[in-house]
Formats: structure tokens, sequence, C-alpha cells
């Protein structure tokens, strides 16, 4: 965005405190704008009354994204794409995580299309709260023939995740969208050679487009600006992606180059761009188990430097699980907050016989317990030790986590164990083992060692509790 | 045949035509311009690369030539065809998408990275007094870790952990190290001499009250049995426990005496001043270990020299590494924000940084045989999982600033070595032909 105080964003306010967005003022919704948590349209008369319309527009201009927002697909899974305003995550936030879109061919067999495809779209893990998950379907022309192409197109749209439609043939991509019309497929590529073929068809059909030089950022800029000036909006770069050697650096140097130049302002180059991970398998790794590491490898690299989008092959647990948790790790908000408030939690309704835990108030440790306790349907007392939002092993360690920090925790919950429940026992996490003689004599309670990893408690409750 | 046309007379041929992308335009001279196979092959690109203005003077009289018919270039076999005008695509006649707008890119370097990482060396060679057969050297950098904004002057180096007794790990790590977990010089040896380890950290984690509490003396003992099994740089680390990792730290300082280890680790909650007072006297680098705090770092990285005079050149950080999935995020941007606030002249955070990557096994999608979560997707085979878990783990610091890795799976530090190598450009590999992408098998 252009401006970076909310006294700049406040000028084009109506400045009346009406408070109908929420706020209990305009400065403070300007600081929403400004630190992206707020939308212009949030703000009723802004919106509403004809006299701030000139305001509204010039405000938009001032707050959009320095590298353009694109959206692929239609409907609850439609995937967004680039908006970022800066390059480092803790400046403010990466806005859109990664998309990770999955390779098909056109020329597989119907069963193997649909079965991939709907793997696709049903890959999901779970993480503090909600489910991490893939995000798209790329169709390869391998076949480059149009009616193929199409064939596949509308088996795959039929499961309706977003589509990348994959040919440099302006033929085969026109005969895809017309059997995906309201679809919102990105196009993948335009380049020197059909770039006016390409673009006419997403001014046509008004999809999103890629443009695509390899190792060539003039020439990227070109297909950019060219489109650009002809009306096209939503443009996605492919600086290509090389899988070894010099070339992957090369490729490296052109994104960090690409993105640094989009967010100083260079406009003509700020878009989303491309990363294609499956070159892996073109650099000649023979075992599958180490190409499919690689790609891993690869997807990490240009997660983590501003690829927005990428096109990928190995369908793997090894591959797609640290794929999704490093989007989920480098797009994460860094601004909310890293632990949850110390306390005395119930899991279900726990009564006087329930077991009791801790954990550390680290978010991700306590979110963590906390789904697996849930999740298994085990109802007890969990109670949140402060240890400044570091997790059980790092605060043993660094002192945190003490007898005497356990003890302040239950005093402070108002939780006594001899009173509050009929076992006086407390169940402490396996890698806080070194605590329990300490507790046993601080808490005058019964102190059983928990196991190493909260994912094992179902099978040590069922082993353990209640206790002899 | 192509034909030519001089450029005197395309201007009196469009003199009548309103022609507003020409305007501003001075063409002097009698200036030919070859508009040999326009229309057929002429790439355009090629002519954004010979220079703007022609391109652009090129490109117009290509469109104008098309519009009016006009019967020159276009690479018509024959002349005089006038017909050969609406031959060209369709496309064409759209008002848009006509020609290339021809686009230089460029981007300035960073110019608030002013200030060069300190470079610290780890082991003695018989040079430099003590017995190790190389040196390695970590930092150095005046950039973020691969960027083209400077050239970085050292690789990233990988360190294989030793330990001083056998202990539980995840079972795809303990399958390469089983034979020899029970004699930390051979455990040692396998990990230079088949593993590939650039240098190795034993860590005396028997010395703990609470696990063995094996004595400074004889912690020392192994120290020096490692020192006699490889001739690599070594770190060694404690137990972990704060009152007795300082003599036992300290024990070891000593047997190993000019060898230049790195004595990992000093930090807030113990005696920091007798660890460093130990490594200065026996001639070793200081690791300053935090936990995920800026603020921490810079105070005790302060104290490290202002208090216990320790050098620049021996002292290199560990601010605390968070497995993928598990705090990656805080661990990451933590080196990111500590490595760019460096670069921009924090003199108290210009060090080389290490991690300790094996952190990656504590994550239960690294070793767990399944999830403990009925609705998650199968997690596959985890002797799959954990190295890949512990390479991407790594790798994230690697791109945040981090210089050296304390790791584990020998998988995992040949990945590792691979694209840190990779990025750092000293990996040669035959250019990969990927025009073909859309085409290839995979």
């Amino acid at each position: 965005m252009k401006i970076n105080s909310p006294l700049e964003a406040y000028k084009y306010l109506p400045q009346t405190n009406c408070a109908e967005c929420g706020e209990p003022t305009c400065m403070a919704f300007a600081s929403k704008l400004i630190d992206r948590s707020g939308k212009t349209s949030d703000c009723p008369p802004l919106v509403k009354e004809k006299k701030y319309a000139k305001k509204l527009a010039e405000l938009d201009r001032l707050l959009a994204p320095e590298i353009r927002q694109v959206t692929i697909g239609v409907g609850e899974r439609a995937a967004n794409i680039g908006g970022d305003d800066v390059l480092y995550r803790h400046k403010l936030t990466f806005f859109n995580k990664t998309k990770m879109f999955f390779d098909v061919s056109d020329n597989m067999e119907e069963a193997a299309l649909i079965e991939r495809v709907k793997k696709i779209a049903d890959y999901k893990k779970f993480y503090v709260g909600r489910n991490l998950l893939l995000d798209g379907v790329a169709i390869k022309a391998a076949s480059n023939d149009p009616a193929k192409f199409a064939a596949a197109v509308k088996k795959v749209a039929e499961v309706g995740l977003p589509m990348i439609f994959c040919s440099f043939n302006p033929a085969v991509l026109k005969a895809g969208l017309e059997v995906a019309k309201d679809k919102n497929p990105l196009l993948y590529a335009a380049n020197k050679d059909n770039w006016k073929e390409v673009g006419e068809l997403a001014l046509e059909y008004n999809v999103p487009v890629v443009v695509s030089a390899f190792n060539d950022l003039d020439a990227l800029k070109t297909l950019a600006k060219t489109f650009a000036e002809a009306g096209i909006t939503d443009i996605v770069l492919d600086p290509g992606t090389y899988p070894s050697g010099k070339g992957l650096k090369d490729t490296f140097t052109n994104f960090l180059k690409i993105r640094r130049a989009g967010i100083m302002g260079d406009t003509e180059i700020a878009y989303p761009i491309m990363a294609l991970p499956l070159t892996a398998w073109m650099a000649g790794i023979k075992d599958p188990v180490s190409a499919s590491y690689w790609e891993t490898v690869m997807a990490s690299v240009f997660t983590i430097r501003y690829g927005d989008i990428m096109i990928l092959h190995s369908l793997e647990p090894y591959a797609a699980l640290p794929e999704m948790h490093l989007a989920e790790t480098i797009y994460t908000d860094p601004r909310t907050p890293v632990s949850v408030e110390g306390g005395m939690y119930k899991v279900g309704e726990p009564d006087k016989d329930s077991p009791v835990f801790f954990t550390t108030n680290f978010a991700l440790t306590y979110y963590t317990v906390e789904s697996d306790i849930s999740a298994n349907g085990i109802v007890c007392w969990l109670l949140a030790v402060d240890t400044d939002g570091i997790g059980v092993e790092a605060s043993v360690a660094g002192g945190q986590l003490t007898s005497a920090k356990v003890k302040e925790a239950f005093e402070k919950a108002g939780f006594d164990l001899k009173t509050d429940t009929n076992h006086n026992t407390l169940i402490i996490p396996g890698l806080a083992a070194r605590l329990q003689g300490d507790l046993e004599d601080t808490l005058g309670a019964n102190v059983k060692v928990g196991p190493m990893d909260s994912g094992r408690i179902p099978g040590w409750v069922e082993k353990n509790w209640p206790p002899k | 045949m192509a034909k030519k046309a001089k450029l005197s007379e395309m201007t009196d041929m469009f003199k009548d035509v309103d022609i507003l992308s020409l305007e501003g335009v001075t063409i002097e001279g009698d200036i030919e311009i070859e508009l040999d196979g326009l229309g057929g092959g002429f790439d355009p690109m090629l002519a954004a690369i010979l220079g703007q203005e022609n391109a652009v003077l090129a490109q117009h009289f290509a469109r104008l030539a098309g519009i009016f018919g006009v019967p020159v270039g276009f690479g018509a076999p024959g002349a005089g065809a006038p017909a050969a005008a609406p031959a060209i695509s369709p496309v064409l006649a759209a008002p848009k998408l006509k020609d290339l707008i021809p686009a230089k890119f460029d981007v300035a370097n960073i110019a608030e990275w002013t200030t060069q990482i300190q470079e610290v060396p780890i082991g003695n060679t018989s040079a430099d007094g003590g017995s190790r057969g190389k040196r390695v050297m970590l930092g150095g950098e005046k950039a973020l870790p691969f960027f083209p904004d400077a050239p970085m002057p050292n690789r990233n180096q990988v360190t294989i952990d030793v330990f001083d007794m056998r202990l539980g790990l995840a079972k795809a790590v303990k399958e390469n190290y089983d034979d020899v977990m029970d004699n930390p010089g051979e455990w040692a040896k396998k990990n230079v001499e088949k593993f590939n380890a650039d240098m190795i950290t034993i860590h005396l984690i028997s010395t703990d009250p609470l696990i063995k509490d094996t004595s400074p003396k004889d912690a020392a003992k192994t120290v020096e049995d490692v020192l006699q099994a490889v001739d690599v740089p070594i770190a060694i680390g404690g137990s972990g426990n704060p009152q007795k990792d300082p003599l036992v730290l300290a024990a070891a300082a000593e047997a190993a005496e000019g060898e230049r280890c790195l004595i990992a680790s000093a930090s807030l909650n113990l005696d920091y001043a007798k660890i460093a007072e130990a490594a200065l006297k026996y001639d070793h680098d200081v690791l300053s270990w935090t936990q995920l705090d800026m603020n921490a770092q810079k105070e005790l990285n302060r104290k490290l020299m202002k208090q216990c005079n320790v050098p620049r050149d021996r002292i290199i950080m560990d601010p605390t590494t968070a497995a993928l999935g598990y705090g990656l995020d805080y661990a990451y941007t933590n080196m990111e924000r500590i490595r760019l606030a460096a670069l921009m002249g924090d003199e108290e955070l210009t060090f080389p940084m290490s991690s300790g990557t094996t952190n990656a096994w504590g994550a239960r999608e690294s070793w767990m045989v399944s999830s403990p979560l009925k609705q998650d997707s199968d997690w596959g085979p985890r002797e799959y999982r954990g190295p890949i878990w512990e390479i991407v783990t790594g790798l994230s610091l690697a791109i945040a600033g981090n210089d050296l890795f304390m790791m584990m799976h020998p998988t995992s530090v040949a990945a590792l070595k691979q694209i840190t190598q990779t990025l750092f450009g000293s990996i040669e590999a035959e250019p990969v032909d990927i025009a073909n992408w859309i085409k290839a098998e995979v």
C-alpha cells in the first residue's frame, strides 16, 4: 500500500466517529485499514454516501496491496494468491498462503484421473483447530489434443477445485475454457510465441493468465506490461523453475528480484509468482523418494521466498504434509499472540474423578494437547501453566517451567488437587519428567509421568487411569 | 525475397494518417529498417532485446503495414500481394493485443545492508596449534543468505550429533547408529566417514544428575576419545542442567585445550561467565543460546563481550530451533529479524547462527507411526516423513540466515547440503531443459 500511518488513512474517512464500522472512532478504524485487518467496505457512510465517492476511490487506490491479488476458481475453495505488501513476514504478515496445485495429465485413464483428483480434494491434516488442505489441480495437456483436453477438464471440473490449464497451444486452452466457462481457471501460459492468442482468450473468457518467460526478466516484464496495457488485470508470473545447479540458483535469484521490485513499487511486475517444483522430476533423479524429496525441497525454498502458487507432482504424505505445514508456517500472522491465557481449562464436563493434566501456555502446545485429548473423547482438567509462551521441553530446559510455577498456576486458578479431586493426582508431560520428584514435594500430590507426546495420551489413559 | 522500406517512403505513405503512437518520434535520415520476416517469424521479444526504440519503430511499422495492407515485408513470397495482409491472424484485429510493449527489468540492491556478519572459525589445525585436519569458517555474509546483493563467503556447515550414552531415538534415526551408540568415538567416526559430517557435536547428556550423573572428569575423557577418533572440528554440548553444565563444560574445555571447539552453550539461566572463562582460557568458541527472544540474545551477547571479554570472533548464536509445525514460524522469523538487524548494523547481533535442527525429530509427524487423529488423511510411512521434516526445518532456517546445522539423519544431512550448496552456487549440474515440462513424463 502507498500509505503507512493511520493518520494518512484518516484524511479520507468521514471523521464523524459514527461507530457504524464497529470501531469507536474513525482513527481506530484507520489503524485497522493500515494493518489490513479492516476494509474500506466496512465503513457504511464511505460506501453509501455519494459525497465520499471520490475519497473512497482514492483511499482504495492508496490501500491496494503492492502485489496484485488474483483469484483462481470459484466458490468455497476459490484460491486467492498475491496481495502482499512486505518482503519479510514480521514487517506485517504475508497474505494468501502459497497455493499448492497438483498435476494430472489429459492422457490419464479416466478412472485414474478421477481417483487422483478426489485424493487432492479430500486430503486434509488437522492443525491447531482446523484442517490444512491442498488447493487445486493443474491439468497438463500432454496430448496437445483440444478434444482430449476438454474431456479431462470436464471430469476435473466436477470435483470443484480451482484449476490451472497447462498448455502453450491456444486451441487446447480454448477447448478447455469452452467446457469450464464459469470456473475461472488460470491459463498457463502465454509466452513469446503465443501471447496474442492466449491474451485474447484471457480477455474473452475473463480468466486469470500466467505469462511465462524462462530466466528472462525483461521478457517476462514485457509480457506482463503488454497484457496490463491491454486491460488484463489478473496476471501471474512464471520466470521458469529450474530444478538443479546454477539453473535453480538463477531461479531463486529471479524470484527475489521480481518480488523486491514489486514491493518497492514497480507496478509493471507486481504480480503473484508461480513456481514449478515438479520440474524436480525432470532432473534425472532415479529413485522416486529422492525425487519427491527434492520436489519438496524446491517447494520449501519457494514457499519461503515469494512463490505464491505452485504446481507439484508428489502426493505422497511425506511430500504433502511438510509442504502444507511450511506454507502455514510462513503465512501465519506473526501478530497473533503466541500464548493462551494461563489457567485451568475444562475438556468436556470433568468432575472430581476426572484426570488432571498440565501443559504450557505456548499456543501451539496448548492447542495440540487440547485437540489430542478432546478428539479422543477424554474428559479432563487441563492446566495451562504460564511459561511465557514457551513449549514444555524448552521451558523445562530454560527454567520457565518449574514445580514452583506449576504450584503458582494451581493457586491462581483456584484449583486444589486435594479438595477438587478425589484422587489428588497430577499427570505431567513426559517431557517434564524430571520435575516429578520436585512436584510431589511442592504439591503434596501424587505425580504421574504421562507420555512424551500428547498424541499418546489416549493409550496412556486406557492403561493408567483411574490410578490404582 | 523480403522487401525493404525506407523510412522516408513510410513517412510519406502515412503522412495523412493521424497516428497518435508516432507522436514525438523524430525520424531523421534515411534509415533502412529490415522488415524481413515480419508477420511470419517476427520475434518481438528479440526486437525488444535489440533496443526499445528500434523495436517500437519496427513494431509500429509492422502494425501500420498490417492495418493498411502495405505490401512491404511480411515475408510474403512474391511481390505485389496486398491480399497478404488479412492473412494475419484475426487476433491482430483486436484493438489492444497488437504489439509487445518492451520493458526492461531492473531492481536495486538493498542499500541498508551495510554491515558484515563476523567470521568465526571452528577447529584449530596444526598451523593454529591444534590437531584438527581442517577448520570450518562460519559467517562473513553481507546480505541475506543466497541473495544476489553480495556474495556469500562461506557455505553452510553440518555437524552431526553424537551422544555419550545409548538413548531413545526415532526409529528412522536409530537404525543408522545402533551399532555405534555405545561408543562415542566410533559414533563420531561413522558420522564423518560414512555420513559426510563437516563437524561432530558430542552431547554429554549422561552428566545430568537425573540421568547418570557422570562426573565432569569422565565427561572430559569422552571428549578426548572423540577428539582422538576424528580430526574434524567438534562442538561440545552439556546435558541442559544449568547447575552442572558449567562444571562439565569447563572440564571438557580443558581436556580439549587448543582445539578451538564450540562450547555449547552459554545461556542466561546458568553461569555463563564460567563457561566463557573456560572457553577463553583453553582456546574455544562460545555458543550463545537464548530462547526465541531477540532482545535476550542481544543481552547475552553483550554480557559475553563486555563482562566476559569474549572476542567477537569467538561468538556463535543459537536463537533456538522449533520444529516445522511446532513453532518454526517463531524460530524462522526470530532468525530472519536477527540477521536483518545485524546487516543493518546492530553490532550485538552480527554473529553467525547455529540451529539444533535435530529438534525436528520432536515433531510427532517425524516419528509417529500414524496420526493420532482419526480425521486426518493417511500419514504414510514414517521412515520417509522424519528425514524430510528435518530437511524442511533446517532449510527454512538456512534461508532465514542460519549458518551451522546440528543434525541427525544421514539423508537429511545429504539433502540439506545439496540444496544449501546449490543456492550457494557451488553445485554444478547438467542444465535441464524445462521448456516441455507439460509433456514430460513424471
